[in-house]
């Protein structure tokens, strides 16, 4: 038996194989193919063979087609009005929850944390009746507050029809990616709060700062590199947003495309339209703004150099 | 502010990311006329029984139910099996181009999961694997995130001396990966499996892509079949919903604290 044994020097390729051979399989030759495709025509009806070499067509095509602009504005305005909104309420509510709030703290965390695990599908069925127009509790529920005084000015006078109006589509599919995804980043912040000494606090107490001061030149100094980190996965994760916009229009992308994200164009553009060669070369289009976003964030963020 | 009103707005926050749970199982028990009429249902009803029977008439929703365990389960063990072999040879062995290989596996994990969408169904055409499970549970296997959480976790709480020590005795590499290092690495197996299921129970666009006949289906996918805009049976949805929600609620409140920090790590190391 001692030939069969594995040597120290060769235990790691044995261990790792299994995983890299997926990993090639799956994760690797996919992109590697979707780039070759980018620069094919094909239609997945008449098989592999019909492929053939066109190119920078497809690219040329998804820059001069009008929706694709029109998805990739889409995906821009709901991951800003989706994302923004996550970071302004995490951060206060993470530091409040972090000075105030001893013996609820993980109950409440949980609470917040909740919807980041629960399955994006059920979720977005479930809003689409809250979202109905008659019959809608969201509706009911601005019914009720435009009773309020001057609360009630700021709101919109009639019922909204949530999931047919284009303007009212985009802003129903924020709230609920907002919903989803706002205990997340409160995890994160509350994690980075947690290691801010808490002997800065008491000297700037000492020093006579108050709460806002301390706040704005402890807190958010200190926990900085996590706003970096925070607000990198909202680019990346909005950028990509599927589900929800795909679930409340139906597949489709909604009245006059309003719902439609570039991942969704995607989709529809390989499954439902059978263009493989352009979805790949959108792919790979809006590849290239995920990463240049990260990296302008990446920039934004840095810490400046003394 | 006063922080009275700071604790009232932490409370309403609260309410308001609970509230559509509560309504998710109130509309689960009311038939669709119930649902949408005015005041809407706020208490449960008594229609559970009855929209469910319009759920498996419509889908074979106890199929695709099991489906969905099936994957999850399969996908999970994999999972488990090769990350952890492999996030234990990243920590600690020294091997030719181990940097480079760890480098590119991380790189994909910031890769948007639109980028493979297309490729992957194609791929999974070729093999003959549309409608097949193993479309859904093998390529799951190789997680990038599942590979990184391993490697921190073998490098903080499994010490080199250990690893050698049992080497000098005399046990196999294989001897030691199976019974010194898993045993060890329980707690991080816990958060992985428990993370990889929840990703494989609500996963949608990997079984929109590859799963064609409604008997295939998973969960989430067979519930968006229900949809339709004329006469979706909303009651039914709801009660399917519910469904594919509970065991997540169910295993959130059991390990929320497991199920948060492993969800977070790569934020906080």
């Amino acid at each position: 038996m001692k030939h069969l044994r594995l040597s120290p020097r060769w235990a790691p390729y044995a261990l790792l194989a299994p995983f890299l051979l997926l990993f090639l399989v799956f994760g690797l030759f996919p992109l590697a193919f979707s780039l070759y495709l980018s620069f094919q025509s094909w239609e997945p009806t008449s098989g592999l063979a019909a492929m053939h070499y066109v190119g920078l067509d497809n690219f040329a095509f998804a820059l001069r087609d009008e929706w694709f602009w029109k998805s990739l504005a889409n995906t821009g305005w709901l991951a800003l009005a989706s994302g923004l909104p996550q970071h302004l309420v995490a951060i206060p509510l993470a530091s409040f929850l972090h000075l105030g709030f001893k013996r609820w703290r993980n109950a409440v965390v949980g609470a917040y944390f909740l919807p980041y695990i629960t399955s994006s599908v059920a979720i977005a069925i479930l809003f689409s009746s809250l979202f109905s127009t008659d019959y809608g509790l969201i509706n009911l529920l601005l019914a009720l507050l435009r009773e309020v005084p001057l609360l009630g000015a700021l709101l919109p006078a009639q019922a909204v029809d949530w999931l047919n109006d284009p303007d009212a589509l985009k802003p129903a599919i924020s709230m609920i990616v907002f919903w989803r995804y706002v205990g997340f980043n409160v995890v994160l912040y509350l994690a980075a709060l947690q290691t801010i000494p808490p002997d800065l606090y008491e000297a700037a107490t000492m020093d006579g700062a108050g709460r806002l001061q301390q706040f704005f030149h402890i807190t958010l100094p200190s926990i900085r590199p996590m706003i970096f980190f925070g607000v990198t996965l909202s680019v990346i994760g909005g950028l990509q947003l599927f589900e929800e916009p795909f679930i409340l229009t139906g597949g489709k992308g909604g009245s006059d495309q309003a719902g439609m994200t570039a991942a969704v164009y995607l989709y529809r553009n390989a499954f439902d339209f059978n263009d493989f060669g352009a979805a790949s070369a959108m792919s790979w289009l809006l590849f290239l703004v995920v990463a240049l976003l990260t990296w302008l964030t990446n920039r934004a963020f840095r810490p400046r150099a003394r | 502010m006063a922080p009275w009103a700071a604790y009232c707005l932490v409370g309403l926050g609260t309410l308001i990311m609970l509230a559509p749970f509560y309504f998710m199982f109130v509309f689960a028990t009311h038939s669709r006329s119930e649902i949408f009429s005015l005041p809407p249902p706020m208490w449960f009803g008594d229609d559970l029984a009855n929209n469910l029977a319009i759920l498996t008439k419509r889908l074979p929703f106890w199929r695709n139910l099991g489906w969905s365990l099936y994957v999850g389960i399969a996908s999970t063990l994999l999972t488990l099996l090769f990350c952890s072999m492999g996030g234990y040879a990243f920590a600690m062995f020294e091997f030719r181009f181990k940097k480079a290989l760890f480098a590119l596996v991380m790189g994909t994990m910031l890769l948007p999961s639109f980028m493979n969408m297309i490729p992957s169904f194609m791929i999974m055409d070729l093999l003959g694997w549309i409608d097949q499970p193993r479309a859904l549970y093998i390529p799951g296997a190789a997680s990038a995130f599942g590979i990184f959480l391993m490697r921190q976790f073998v490098g903080s709480a499994i010490p080199r001396e250990l690893v050698e020590a049992a080497r000098m005795d005399g046990c196999s590499e294989l001897g030691i990966y199976a019974r010194i290092v898993l045993p060890l690495l329980k707690p991080a197996l816990g958060t992985l499996g428990l993370i990889t299921f929840i990703a494989s129970w609500n996963n949608f666009i990997g079984p929109l892509v590859v799963m064609r006949s409604p008997d295939m289906y998973t969960l989430p996918l067979a519930l968006r079949s229900l949809q339709s805009p004329v006469d979706t049976e909303w009651g039914a949805l709801m009660a399917g919903s519910a469904i594919a929600t509970l065991p997540l609620i169910v295993l959130f409140v059991l390990c929320s604290k497991q199920l948060i920090s492993g969800l977070t790590v790569g934020a906080v190391k």
